[in-house]
């Protein structure tokens, strides 16, 4: 049966907040009976996205993230959004190594560990300020359940 | 994020216990700098064994160690990765200067 599903959370962006994310996520996500593979995947995902929005989105005070996760399907896809100061260059920032904080022993690998652990990402600048990570899965249901099998 | 660690034949051995991200990087960063500067070893070994979680953030604290071990020319291997961490681990090349061992 198809299942057509949603969630979403609004959280504080500080660090302690990525491992809710992560379980969140997770759990909303078991519904498709995913292997443990492909929790684990959307969980580094989710825990790059989120930490995007803890480290660079609010230099000044400590804003929202809201993450909405929507089932279509076999697909996930996952929203992390925040209203912070966005990014002027986005193509850039999605190089691998690209840091802008080399002195605080960033890897900048945030965005390619996003792109190599699903299958699809999109990042954009929100019209009214703040950056919008789209990350999508796909779940293939029965070969999930026969290699959990 | 707890840190175990013993010296046995020269040989320093870290058990890193739990979640590595932001929210423990400065914790694990701190006590690792701190078990890694006293004691009679020559080289050390990582073992992510009980590493529950690791993204992205875990590689520029491992880096961070290298580069102080370096001037010390003490070598760090890593073992015993999950499948998410090694991923990360070769996509970023880690591995070229944290060599994996069995």
């Amino acid at each position: 049966m198809k299942i057509n599903n949603f969630m979403e959370v609004t959280f504080k962006a500080i660090s302690i907040n990525e491992g809710f994310a992560r379980i969140c996520v997770a759990g909303f996500c078991l519904q498709l009976n995913p292997t443990i593979d492909e929790v684990n995947d959307i969980k580094t995902a989710v825990s790059e996205a989120v930490t995007n929005c803890v480290v660079h989105a609010y230099p000044k005070h400590n804003g929202m993230v809201t993450m909405r996760c929507e089932i279509e399907g076999e697909m996930v896809k996952i929203t992390v959004k925040d209203s912070g100061i966005g990014i002027k260059d986005i193509s850039k920032a999605r190089e691998p190594f690209y840091t802008t904080r080399p002195s605080e022993e960033r890897s900048g690998m945030g965005f390619a560990v996003m792109e190599s652990f699903m299958d699809k990402i999109n990042v954009e600048n929100n019209d009214d300020g703040g950056l919008k990570v789209t990350l999508y899965k796909r779940i293939i249901k029965n070969q999930a359940q026969v290699r959990n099998a | 994020m707890q840190i175990k660690s013993k010296v046995y034949n020269n040989t320093l051995y870290v058990l890193l216990c739990g979640e590595l991200d932001e929210h423990s990087a400065t914790h694990t960063r701190i006590t690792l700098d701190n078990v890694f500067s006293g004691g009679d070893f020559n080289q050390i070994i990582i073992d992510l064994s009980e590493l529950e979680f690791m993204d992205s953030t875990g590689i520029g604290v491992l880096i961070g160690r290298y580069k102080k071990m370096k001037d010390k020319n003490i070598p760090i291997y890593i073992c015993n990765p999950s499948k998410q961490a090694e991923k990360i681990f070769k996509m970023t090349g880690l591995y070229d200067i944290m060599p994996k061992i069995v």
